[in-house]
């Protein structure tokens, strides 16, 4: 399955999705003017992997800040991950940052997904 | 040129540390977002603190270049918003004023009032509720805006509205930071 990587910029995220090395992970900061158009190839890259997916997978968010909009499709991305057996979530934050915590915990509260919460 | 001088003063006297005015673009956002960045850290704000006077910041400017209204029709400029920044000794203040169309005012008006009158969690209730149900709109907005910068800075959201004419109004926007955080 062919990888996605998104390089970060100051307004969209670092994205890395690679089945073979089982490297999945969103970082940095999310802040897109149009978020729909810059998450499409995730959930088309999610909707694909899950028709082939590995036994587990573990999906890492480390977002240091998002907007509103984005944050509408990172629960779009939780939706599709629902839908994958042995799927754990992992939410980092940083050590200080409760409203990322809480973020983080809000969407473990819409979804049904194992969550882990790591600090850095 | 004294009002050079006096918009110096006026900006010292009312402790405003950045204000732009004019059009309000995604670039543009970025650029004051990383101005607005670089001052807090020349005076070491802590960090939780950047964050929020952020997060307001980046709602603010994004409902600004997604739903104001083009100036064109109601004057010679191009869309004109105003966005301000200040810093007292207990808080930051962020404020914003744009051209909306005057049949928005009633829903706009609504809206802030409803989220004026929920407490925190009521707040979480219904950002959780929206984010669940609510759609992306045409302009790219998750309706969240305004209930996120009441959530982030803990404080009612204060706003007013100026007619400019009939079909347009100018809405003002501010919300306050508190430094020292509960």
């Amino acid at each position: 399955m062919k990888i996605l990587n998104l390089a970060g910029t100051e307004d969209t995220p670092k994205v890395i999705l690679d089945k073979e090395n089982e490297l999945f992970e969103i970082s940095g900061r999310s802040l897109p003017e149009d978020s729909a158009e810059f998450f499409a190839p995730i959930l088309n890259w999610i909707e694909e992997y899950a028709d082939d997916k590995n036994d587990e997978t573990r999906f890492l968010f480390k977002l240091e800040y998002f907007n509103t909009a984005s944050s509408k499709l990172i629960l779009d991305v939780l939706s599709k991950l629902e839908e994958i057996e042995g799927v754990t979530v992992v939410w980092y934050y940083h050590e200080d940052d409760e409203d990322m915590q809480e973020a983080g915990e809000e969407f473990e509260e819409l979804v049904e997904l194992e969550f882990e919460f790591e600090t850095y | 040129m004294k009002y050079i001088y006096e918009l110096h003063r006026t900006m010292l006297d009312k402790d405003l540390i950045l204000i732009y005015e004019g059009e309000i673009t995604q670039d543009i956002t970025k650029s004051v977002l990383s101005m607005a960045e670089r001052n807090m850290d020349s005076y070491g704000e802590q960090s939780k603190i950047k964050r929020k006077v952020f997060n307001v910041m980046v709602e603010c400017l994004q409902n600004i270049s997604k739903y104001a209204v083009p100036m064109e029709e109601t004057s010679d400029k191009k869309n004109s918003a105003v966005f301000m920044i200040g810093k007292e000794d207990n808080s930051y203040f962020i404020t914003s004023g744009n051209p909306i169309l005057s049949k928005n005012v009633k829903d706009i008006a609504g809206r802030l009032d409803r989220i004026n009158d929920l407490d925190k969690d009521g707040l979480k209730n219904l950002y959780k509720d929206i984010i669940k149900n609510g759609k992306i709109s045409a302009k790219g907005g998750a309706g969240l805006g305004f209930i996120d910068m009441a959530r982030k800075s803990g404080e009612k959201l204060r706003f007013d509205f100026e007619p400019i004419n009939d079909e347009f109004t100018f809405f003002s926007l501010k919300t306050t930071i508190p430094r020292k955080l509960k």
